[in-house]
């Protein structure tokens, strides 16, 4: 008899769907159904047993090819190469739980080395904003239950999201909202028309790259200013139009996407946002959202912040103070700049994502990666670890985009000896912990360093 | 005054970080304890003799102490991080944050300067003959009490996000500015004698920006009252005046709300 | 079998009645056992030196969202600000530490048990996960009730039992520890950008008042009979004026008498006074009503507090009164957080800089200490700077010392600017009282362990209690002249034993006993009403499923259950 899991969460997007239903087969082994989810969510789960998994990690050869050890001897091969390197780089954790993470932190900090994630080369922005200027925001039930205005603001989800404007924002009928859609308002602005303008009452085509005008004519109206005839791209009877909606909503939520994060300016479209939806709040009820791309890409930068005060960024290498600043420990500019010499690829797939040149600087040293299937990262690395998948085969606790807690299930087991992040990083800090001992042993014992970056407790 | 001149003969592997070189830590120091300061090579920490060679005694104070870097140190951050007085002068160019933190005393770098130089600077002089990188002048991450005082001359073209929550000094750009200028600031003047990109002034509640070249793209928040003549930099010249950013909240001094001012020159 | 012998200390310990003889304590596989029952123990030699229960603090905001966000968005609080490591792990943060230096710093200032002081629901998994990254120190975390639907929805309509059957079943789902209010009526108002400021003004669309909230949440409370009672942030707090609001809440409790087998005596615990007891009309005029506050306290023994002593440093605010963090933002011009949370809370996050410089700081620091000094039980008055919001807890040393010394605090007020208008303004100057080592027992661990019912195992020293013991290198034959002295004493102990293991010595920490989690289970009887109605808002207004959301068992770390059974 097939076995049907319910409230299963999706391991996809941040939208984190946690109503599929899926049934598996009798053996407890294949995944045969998966209700609820959109397509890409259903993919994921029939990905996990589709094809070939690899069951053993894999250690590059002289000769180029791949050979298959042992997990004890990756474990040792990946503690080596973070104990011997001057500056390690661990980074990825877009589709790892909440118990690897802190587990990844472990090591890093054992090992002395610069801890990211994906928001790094993502909503790294948002955070950069969120410290300059806070962050106004809400849980999705709320913008379901109370909103009558949403905007979305350089964000596509009828692609990244697919069932965002469902469960939450447009579609959704709410304690307040009984009447979903026809209850409220919907504004998109975005250069590009997208699916997501399609169901806009108001499309605003801003002008690439200047949505950071737009955010200060709007902030300009609201408090009554005169503004130009035309700002990026928009006729000022329409942006009047529009702040004249935004005053007058009972309750309303900017989600703001990649459009806004990865154009000129970055943080500080973002931060404007921020202060415009801070505005708003003289005159009525305003949140905004990052619409945070993978489904627990906000873990990280939750377990990182109750750990170290940072979400992303972090360089340990002092090993006794944690520091962080974007645009210097951020993975992609450490990899232009040559900074780190030897790298751990978590979760993700650099060797796709990250600039030609970093990928090439980080070539030049060692380079592991830890990943349930074959991706590009792990067909350039040294070592490939595979480990299971969470939300397939661990469970663990994710955060969605609106930093509310997900504990995801177990659906099926993972192959026969393959092991959870969780566990891969614990073993690999037992091993750093012999290999720093086995060091002390010979007397290379390492002080705290003294320095002017500390001063004492306040 | 004395000098200790540091001579780049060992270059490291990775970055090097040297906060320990300044005045003040180098002061009532002879040359081999200078050279047993500690630098950091990642997690590696090292003295700094393993990299420089190390001549001359430090003076009494560090205002009687005098630094020279010489050989490449574009491979080192965080020269003269926090220092109070004294003198550093780099040959060629440096890495990021250079004068750091600085509370007093001179930085001179001859060549060029990467980010995050100056950043929450609360006095003292930074020099730089050729470029700076991004941030300069800025405050550090969620700070909002940005630069406090002091003075940052580069005589070349800067990168974005100039005096971020700049609160008071002076900043003078030689060259062009990347976009982002004074953003969030609440006093201070920055000047910027070739053109600006952008965002200059963004989210601003107080303070002075001199552009004399043009300003790409000008933020709809500013507004233009008027023409005024000024002297900037040792020298009289006309300008436009806009005050701004009139979509940021502004202070009520005497009953007149005070705003941010942008001056174009004619 | 690990067996110590505190030898010859002080011992002070109000549960017993214990006031500074010269006393052995034993120690026995983790329990306080007669000294006389020890067959080999190690010993610990405690002579000229003070000897108590380890501290408990009865409000605390130290893990969960809010505090997270105040961790993630204040870089600026780390920076040249964090010690070196010295631990297991590193510590970072001044105002809002990270979870290993909130438990190493509790730890070395002899504290064994930290209530956090409002857990969003919803969010539960996430206090657990930072529970269990905080070391050393046992952790319990009260679920906010006073603008969550059900409450609403079953105190209008006067449904105790109802509301009494979904807070039990809450609090398992949760795994909490208590019935947090958090100003009650006025979060929920905040969800439309709206506030209620006194207990009479209407909820929006819920047709009920704060009034009500808190009167049918002491019902509910005393109905189950649970450990702690009702914890109340009142309405329209921070703001001059307010002490004739905070006046209304207290009355509020009256007729009402604690039914519990946990030796609690209180109906409603009133959590950071100082906030509370202001006159005045604005900041201009602000003066201290402590007077009236304390006065009405110390004539009601169905009531505790604790001070929320400003501690004049720059801190990090953070409550579930979010209409309260946007006010305060609107004056300070600081970054704002602000998380509303569906159905349930809401919470906003503001940095802030208290300052001798600053006249508001110095009075609301008057009013903090005149609330300790002018109580007459300080078994009903607690230690507190509801951290981080007006000081972080790792002063308390240091309101240790102004509440034991008129030359600290007369130290202090050197220091200030507006001098002469905190002294008009309060009464701080008129009183001379200082306290002894006793009473500052009373308002760290025996009182706050009485109140939130679980002083039958923290908070003293009687045989069969946790074997938590914290010395302090403190002679009271021969205390310090220099007041200094007593805050680094309080803040660096000689030594704490924890569960039996000796985890701090000479101020540093050298073990992590495990800690615990330690929440209430409530037995009542099957309430189908409730169970549809819980069903119904999972269906229709929550954002997750209901089978999501009760945390699972393996997320739970350590637990400690107390059990109440309503069913007998
Ligand atoms: S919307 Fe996202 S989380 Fe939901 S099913 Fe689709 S991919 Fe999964
Ligand atoms: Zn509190």
């Amino acid at each position: 008899m097939p076995k049907k899991v319910e409230n299963v969460g999706c391991p996809y997007c941040g939208v984190c769907c946690d109503d599929l239903v899926v049934t598996v087969s009798d053996d407890g082994k294949k995944i045969l159904e998966v209700e609820n989810a959109c397509a890409i969510g259903n993919q994921i789960f029939h990905h996990a047993t589709g094809g070939e998994r690899i069951r053993l990690p894999r250690l590059r050869q002289p000769d180029g090819s791949y050979k298959e050890i042992s997990y004890d001897e990756a474990v040792d091969y990946a503690a080596k190469v973070l104990h011997n390197a001057k500056k390690p780089l661990i980074y990825g954790f877009g589709s790892t739980n909440c118990e690897g993470m802190a587990a990844a932190a472990k090591v890093a900090e054992k090992a002395g080395a610069v801890l990211d994630n994906c928001a790094s080369i993502c909503h790294g922005s948002s955070f950069l904003a969120i410290f300059d200027n806070g962050y106004p925001s809400c849980t999705l039930g709320e913008t379901k239950n109370r909103a009558d205005v949403i905007v979305y603001w350089g964000a596509n989800p009828a692609h990244a999201h697919p069932r965002h404007m469902s469960r939450y924002s447009i579609f959704p009928r709410g304690f307040f909202t009984g009447k979903g859609h026809k209850s409220r308002k919907i504004i998109v602005i975005d250069p590009r028309h997208t699916d997501t303008a399609q169901v806009a009452d108001i499309y605003l085509q801003v002008k690439q790259g200047h949505d950071y005008e737009l955010f200060d004519a709007f902030r300009a109206v609201v408090r009554g200013h005169e503004i130009p005839d035309v700002v990026a791209g928009i006729k000022r009877e329409q942006i009047l139009e529009v702040a004249n909606i935004l005053k007058k909503a009972r309750f309303g939520t900017i989600f703001y996407g990649m459009g806004l994060c990865h154009s000129d300016g970055r943080n500080h479209n973002v931060d404007i946002a921020i202060s415009l939806t801070r505005d708003l709040n003289d005159f009525t009820k305003w949140t905004i959202m990052a619409m945070r791309g993978h489904y627990n890409i906000t873990g990280p930068g939750a377990v990182w912040s109750w750990q170290y005060g940072y979400p992303y960024c972090l360089d340990l290498t002092k090993r006794d103070i944690a520091h962080m600043n974007p645009g210097e420990t951020s993975s992609v500019d450490l990899a232009m700049r040559d900074e780190v010499d030897a790298f751990f690829n978590v979760g993700t797939d650099a060797g796709a994502h990250f600039p030609i040149d970093a990928v090439k600087h980080l070539k030049k040293h060692p380079w592991i990666t830890v990943d349930p299937n074959i991706c590009m990262a792990s067909e350039i690395s040294d070592l490939h670890i595979p480990v299971g998948i969470v939300g397939v085969e661990v469970p663990g606790i994710v955060y969605r985009m609106d930093n509310v807690p997900i504990q995801y299930r177990k659906v099926i087991d993972p192959p026969e000896g393959v092991i959870s992040d969780e566990e891969l990083f614990e073993r690999i800090h037992k091993r750093l912990c012999e290999l720093e001992a086995e060091e002390a042993a010979k007397g290379q014992v390492k002080a705290a360093p003294e320095g002017v970056r500390a001063e004492s407790e306040p | 005054m004395k000098t200790v001149t540091l001579t780049l003969t060992n270059p490291s592997e990775l970055f090097l970080e040297g906060q320990n070189i300044t005045p003040d830590n180098f002061a009532g120091k002879k040359a081999a304890e200078i050279a047993a300061l500690d630098v950091w090579e990642g997690k590696q920490k090292s003295p700094l003799g393993k990299y420089f060679s190390v001549e001359g005694d430090g003076g009494a104070t560090a205002a009687e102490t005098k630094i020279v870097l010489r050989g490449d140190c574009t491979r080192t951050k965080r020269i003269g991080q926090q220092m109070t007085a004294g003198e550093i002068v780099i040959e060629g160019s440096a890495d990021m944050y250079i004068g750091g933190w600085m509370k007093g005393g001179k930085i001179h770098v001859k060549g060029n300067v990467d980010s995050f130089c100056g950043i929450g600077m609360e006095g003292g002089e930074l020099l730089v003959d050729g470029n700076a990188g991004s941030h300069l002048g800025s405050s550090p991450r969620g700070e909002w009490r940005g630069m406090q005082g002091g003075m940052i001359r580069v005589a070349g073209s800067v990168g974005n996000d100039t005096a971020t929550f700049i609160n008071g000094g002076t900043i003078v750009i030689g060259g062009d500015a990347d976009i982002h200028v004074s953003t969030h600031g609440e006093g201070g003047t920055v000047v910027v004698k070739g053109n600006a990109k952008g965002r200059v002034g963004g989210q601003m509640v107080k303070g002075d920006i001199y552009v004399y070249g043009t300003i790409e793209n000008p933020l709809p928040g500013f507004q233009m009252v008027g023409e005024v003549e000024q002297e900037v930099d040792g020298e009289k010249a006309r300008f436009v005046h806009h005050i701004g950013d009139l979509g940021e909240r502004h202070p009520v001094s005497r009953g007149k709300t005070v705003y941010a001012n942008l001056y174009t020159r004619i | 079998m690990s067996e110590l012998l505190i030898k010859n200390g002080f011992v002070f310990d109000p549960l017993q009645g214990i006031k500074g003889d010269r006393m052995d304590i034993g120690v026995k596989d983790g329990r306080i056992v007669e000294a006389g029952a020890l067959a080999n123990p190690k010993t610990i030699d405690a002579a000229g030196m003070t000897v108590m229960a380890g501290g408990v603090d009865i409000h605390s905001h130290v893990v969960g969202p809010k505090v997270n966000v105040g961790r993630l968005f204040r870089p600026e609080d780390k920076l040249f600000k964090s010690p070196l490591k010295r631990c297991n792990r590193m510590e970072m943060g001044f105002s809002v530490p990270s979870t290993f230096k909130t438990g190493y710093d509790y730890a070395r200032m002899g504290y064994v048990f930290v209530n956090e002081a409002a857990m969003p629901p919803l969010h539960s998994p996430h206090v657990h996960e930072e529970i269990r990254d905080t070391p050393i120190i046992d952790n319990a975390a009260m679920p906010v009730f006073g603008n969550n639907w059900f409450t609403l929805e079953y105190l209008k309509n006067n449904e105790i039992e109802n509301n009494a059957a979904y807070t039990a079943w809450l609090l398992r789902a949760t795994r909490g520890f208590g019935i947090k209010v958090v100003n009650p009526g006025g979060s929920e108002a905040w969800g439309w950008g709206l506030n209620c400021e006194h207990i009479h003004d209407p909820v929006p669309y819920f047709d009920i008042a704060p009034a009500e909230i808190v009167k049918g949440l002491i019902e509910t409370n005393e109905y189950l009979g649970l450990p702690h009672s009702v914890h109340l942030h009142c309405n329209n707090l921070g703001n001059p004026g307010n002490y004739t609001d905070t006046l209304d809440s207290l009355r509020l409790a009256e007729g009402y008498a604690p039914k519990n087998e946990f030796g609690r005596e209180q109906v409603m615990h009133v959590t950071h006074l100082q906030f509370h007891a202001y006159g005045g009309d604005s900041w201009k005029n602000v003066e201290s009503r402590t007077k009236e506050i304390m006065d009405y306290v110390n004539a009601h023994d169905n009531i505790t507090v604790d001070m929320g002593q400003v501690t004049l440093d720059e801190t990090t605010t953070m409550t579930a009164d979010g209409p309260f963090e946007h006010h305060l933002r609107a004056g300070n011009n600081l970054k704002w957080a602000n998380v509303d949370v569906e159905l349930e809370t809401a919470a906003g996050v503001v940095p802030y800089v208290y300052s001798p410089k600053i006249k508001a700081s110095t009075v609301q620091w008057a009013v903090g200490l005149e609330i300790a000094l002018m109580s007459k039980d300080l078994m009903r008055t607690f230690l507190t700077t509801d951290h981080p919001n007006a000081g972080p807890f790792t002063r308390y040393p240091r309101v240790i010392t102004w509440l034991m010394s008129r030359a600290a605090r007369d130290a202090t007020m050197k220091t200030f600017k507006w001098l002469d208008r905190t002294i008009e303004s309060t009464s701080i100057d008129g009183i001379d009282r200082e306290l002894g080592l006793y009473e500052i027992a009373q308002m760290t661990r025996a009182g706050p362990a009485k109140a939130l019912g679980v002083s039958n195992i923290y908070g003293g020293l009687a045989p069969g209690m946790d074997a938590d013991v914290a010395v302090y290198a403190l002679d009271p034959e021969s205390m310090p002249s220099d007041p200094a002295e007593i805050e680094k004493v309080f803040g660096r102990c000689a030594w704490l034993v924890k569960d039996g293991v000796v985890t701090v010595r000479d101020g540093e920490v050298v073990a992590e006993p495990a800690k615990r989690t330690v929440w209430v289970d409530v037995k009542v009887p099957e309430n189908a009403q409730v169970q549809r109605d819980i069903y119904e808002h999972f269906l229709r207004h929550y954002s997750v499923k209901l089978d999501n959301y009760s945390l699972f068992e393996e997320h739970l770390h350590n637990p400690r259950v107390i059990e109440v059974d309503t069913t007998q």
